[in-house]
């Protein structure tokens, strides 16, 4: 009798991108739960466009790249992208901001370097990044977070503002909506050398870092520990990346108090977590090596640390990443492992 | 030696030895026909002593070791040298190679053996290799390399540990495990008369913690055997703790350095089936002639450990143990994780061959399509020799050899963790095969070149020599024409047999060079067709 042969190993393997990519679709529900509730319906609307951008960009470039269609959007690898990028634009964005910036990210990010696996930078951070030094001011669109509002945004009021030019059902600009972020509140307030202690009291801030952002960061923290326990993403990325910026922090606060706000502040604002645990920890555009990973994630945390504090954009994850990526192949040459026997 | 340590990377995989390990080690039928190849283990051919038509009586030596590094092969049944050929072995690549086929007589009637030695304490080690050496004793782990070999530290080498191998870690493969629960004093025997032979300070039985029965029966033998000495280890169960590096890794804390052999760290690893095989040639005289395999997978009906005689078809094995079932697709001799797949099942079990798996499509899907590498790392983390299992991919794909060599290709064991956990089933240990072979495959073609330019520049000196000497011989007619003229001239006779001598002289040089350069011509081409 006659039977199939193939090289070993026989056992097939245990894991898939699909199943990989799907995790992290599923560890992303609830810091995206509530930044829908903190931040209205902006947020799904967001992730709606941007998935449909996604998934649009991605089968026309299979297509005219003559790769198998079916094969490569089966890997679910466009969705995360859209899901990272959508999750950090501002919730008030025009619908082309974020159609744009996916399709950025989508073509320009990942199949002009030729598709998944080769892309040297995170493609969500690629297109965001185009987004922020092309339309500063549609980038700063956050609006105030629901406690804090007087009237909720409605669904209907949040798709005319998104699909209607900036103007909402009720009249009102959608500029008018929105309001700095405590980061950004940070950064301008301490340019008009108000005092720390003072900036803390305003009503942006809640308890440690900014109202509903604790929250945020924290949903995403349990996220993220769950892809660590399931060995999607590796520990020593985020831990690196925490951990410089949190030392830093520390530094800076135990140096000059009346400007660095201190640790908590800075690991807990923005989209610290979301950075640190799905974007920073992008398996492609990073270092790979077990010890190159901390390096790589220590270098993300200081770079955000230099940038939010003397840089011009109130938070430095994307370029902090991008930076690193660039960085993350000579890392890896030079904190190879060391063979057994050798 | 209680401590034990840990290697890096490995995997934790679902056993499957419940399949097989829960019946008692039966005696497999004697087939009508025995394919025994000559070379079932690593090192040389051994030398043939029957011929076509000879009666051959069980345990009689079929093919003496040649060189160190060999084995002998005994008759494994009593019957007929019906061919010496070419036949189908199992080998990854699906090789023939040189058998000794006998149509057994059903008597398996035994030859005469050599003497038992039973006083072995008082015995020269030397003495013990040689009989190992005689009965045809290879490593039963796998690896098959031949154990007298492993039995001799050399001179001025120090054993500090010897190592007796019953971890047993691929999944479906429980042959170690039955040997050990049931002829624990045997590989105890055999450890004895091992550590007798090496002289070995210290020893340890390193057995994966999932059997538990195995270890139990391990501990009763030694302290039956008043063997207070010897430390059975539980190891923790995780793939590969039975390669020998990381057993090794796991027991000592040391490293076999690479590209060298465990001795230069002092220590010495047998796999316990070996011990049951030494202990069986020195004690009882017997020779290798048969070795306990398991039979298993979703593809044969009722899976089993058999003692089998080494030639005995797989095709025999599975129909003894109820034929295939109907999910039957792949058939693999050794585990899951390192075994090969054959393709035909009428190939012969060999020395090596520690497990015959008939798997079903269900437990080995046909492998799906790669996607490309997306850079996780997960194939690094589970490297338990530390390689960079994705910068090797990358390398070996893009042909960059040199760069596979750099990231140290050549310490892979091919365990298989890397491809088991890829996300984009990226199957890496084939690549990794291949850049090994296309490498060896150019050091050949090296070698070659060499070999022809070395030719190629002899060849140049000897034409060169060729004209000088043509050119030396036209110097000396002339010289002689001239003297002889100036004779002539002068009108003496004196000066001529001198001439007459020199001229001999001369051509007795010239055919003394020829004849040189002819040797040495004859020579180069003969080495030329060694290398061929
Ligand atoms: S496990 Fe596979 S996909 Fe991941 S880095 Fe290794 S080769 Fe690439
Ligand atoms: S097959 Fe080689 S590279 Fe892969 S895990 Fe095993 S030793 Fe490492």
């Amino acid at each position: 009798m006659r039977f199939f042969s193939v090289s070993s190993p026989h056992l097939p393997p245990i894991n898939s991108v699909p199943l990989m990519m799907r995790r992290v679709l599923y560890a992303l529900l609830p810091g995206t739960a509530l930044m829908a509730l903190f931040f209205g319906y902006g947020v799904l609307l967001n992730l709606l466009l941007a998935i449909i951008a996604a998934v649009a960009g991605e089968a026309l470039m299979l297509v005219l790249r003559r790769r198998p269609v079916g094969l490569f959007l089966g890997d679910y690898s466009a969705l995360v992208t859209a899901a990272l990028l959508a999750l950090a634009l501002p919730p008030l964005a025009p619908w082309w901001l974020t159609v744009l910036g996916t399709l950025f990210a989508i073509v320009l990010g990942k199949h002009l370097y030729g598709g998944l696996g080769y892309n040297p930078f995170n493609p969500a951070m690629v297109g965001y990044v185009i987004l922020l030094i092309s339309f500063p001011r549609e980038m700063t669109l956050w609006p105030a977070p629901a406690p804090l509002l007087a009237e909720p945004l409605g669904l209907a009021e949040i798709w005319r503002g998104v699909f209607g030019g900036g103007i909402t059902a009720t009249g009102r600009s959608l500029d008018a909506l929105s309001m700095a972020t405590p980061l950004d509140h940070v950064g301008i307030e301490l340019g008009l050398e108000r005092p720390l202690g003072a900036i803390k009291q305003d009503a942006v801030f809640g308890v440690l870092g900014g109202v509903g952002w604790l929250w945020i960061n924290l949903a995403f923290l349990a996220g993220g520990l769950w892809l660590v326990y399931k060995k999607v993403i590796a520990w020593q990325i985020p831990t690196g990346m925490l951990g410089s910026l949190g030392a830093l922090a520390a530094l800076g606060w135990a140096l000059a108090p009346d400007t660095q706000p201190g640790v908590l502040f800075h690991v807990l604002s923005g989209g610290i977590m979301l950075g640190a645990f799905f974007i920073a920890t992008d398996p492609v555009s990073a270092a790979t090596t077990p010890r190159g990973r901390l390096i790589y994630g220590a270098g993300i945390g200081a770079l955000i640390f230099i940038i939010r504090s003397w840089g011009g954009y109130p938070d430095g994850i994307a370029f902090g990443v991008l930076l690193m990526n660039m960085a993350a192949p000579l890392i890896d040459y030079y904190n190879k492992p060391r063979v057994y026997g050798h | 030696m209680n401590k034990l340590f840990r290697f890096p990377g490995g995997l934790r995989l679902a056993g499957r030895k419940k399949l097989s390990n829960t019946t008692t080690i039966r005696p497999a039928p004697v087939p009508a026909e025995l394919t025994v190849p000559l070379g079932q283990h690593i090192g040389a051919v051994p030398e043939v002593l029957v011929k076509v038509g000879d009666t051959v009586g069980k345990g009689q030596m079929l093919a003496r070791p040649d060189g160190y590094v060999s084995a002998a092969v005994h008759a494994p049944s009593s019957g007929t040298v019906t061919a010496i050929e070419s036949r189908p072995v199992p080998h990854p690549s699906g090789l023939s190679a040189p058998c000794v086929v006998i149509r057994t007589d059903g008597e398996d009637r035994w030859a005469e053996l050599p003497a038992p030695i039973s006083d072995w304490e008082q015995r020269d080690p030397a003495e013990l290799r040689q009989r190992v050496r005689e009965a045809g004793i290879v490593g039963l782990g796998g690896a098959a390399f031949p154990s007298s070999v492993k039995l001799n530290p050399g001179p001025g080498a120090v054993v500090e540990d010897l190592i007796l191998n019953g971890a047993e870690c691929e999944p479906y493969i429980s042959c170690d495990d039955r040997l050990m629960r049931e002829r624990a004093e045997q590989i105890v025997g055999g450890l004895r008369i091992i550590r007798h032979a090496l002289q070995a300070r210290r020893c340890t039985i390193g057995v994966e913690d999932n059997k538990p029965e195995a270890i139990a029966a391990l501990r009763e033998a030694l302290s039956a055997a008043g063997e207070r000495d010897v430390a059975v280890a539980a190891v923790p169960t995780r793939y590969p703790a039975g390669g020998e590096k990381q057993l090794i890794q796991v027991l000592t804390g040391r490293e076999v350095p690479s590209g060298g052999l465990p001795l230069q760290i002092g220590v010495v690893c047998h796999n316990v089936g070996t011990a049951a095989a030494v202990y069986q040639a020195v004690v009882e005289g017997r020779p290798l002639i048969s070795r306990v395999l398991t039979v298993t997978g979703a593809g044969v009906a009722a899976p089993a450990n058999l003692e089998v005689r080494i030639g005995t078809p797989f095709s025999a094995l599975i129909e003894y143990c109820g034929g295939y079932t109907p999910e039957v697709d792949r058939l693999l001799m050794g585990g899951p994780m390192m075994g090969f797949a054959v393709q035909d099942d009428l190939v012969p079990v060999i020395k090596a061959t520690n497990c015959v798996l008939a798997g079903s499509g269900a437990e080995f899907p046909r492998p799906a399509e790669a996607l490309p590498c997306i850079r996780c790392g997960a194939c690094a983390d589970a490297c338990p020799v530390s390689l960079l299992p994705q910068q090797l991919y990358w390398h070996a794909r893009a042909g960059d050899f040199d760069k596979t060599q750099e990231h140290e290709l050549f310490d892979c064991i091919e365990c298989g963790a890397c491809a088991y956990v890829c996300p984009s089933q990226i199957p890496l240990v084939q690549y990794f095969r291949y850049a090994k072979s296309e490498i060896a495959e150019q050091e050949r073609e090296r070698k070659k070149a060499d070999l022809a330019r070395d030719r190629y520049e002899f060849r140049l000196e000897r034409l060169e020599r060729e004209k000088q000497e043509q050119a030396e011989k036209r110097r000396k007619k002339k010289e002689a024409l001239r003297r002889a003229q100036e004779a002539k001239a002068e009108g003496a006779g004196g000066e001529k047999p001198a001439v007459d001598k020199q001229a001999a002289i001369q051509a007795a040089l010239k055919r003394a060079e020829e004849k040189k350069a002819a040797k040495a011509r004859a020579s180069a081409e003969a080495s030329n067709e060694e290398s061929d």
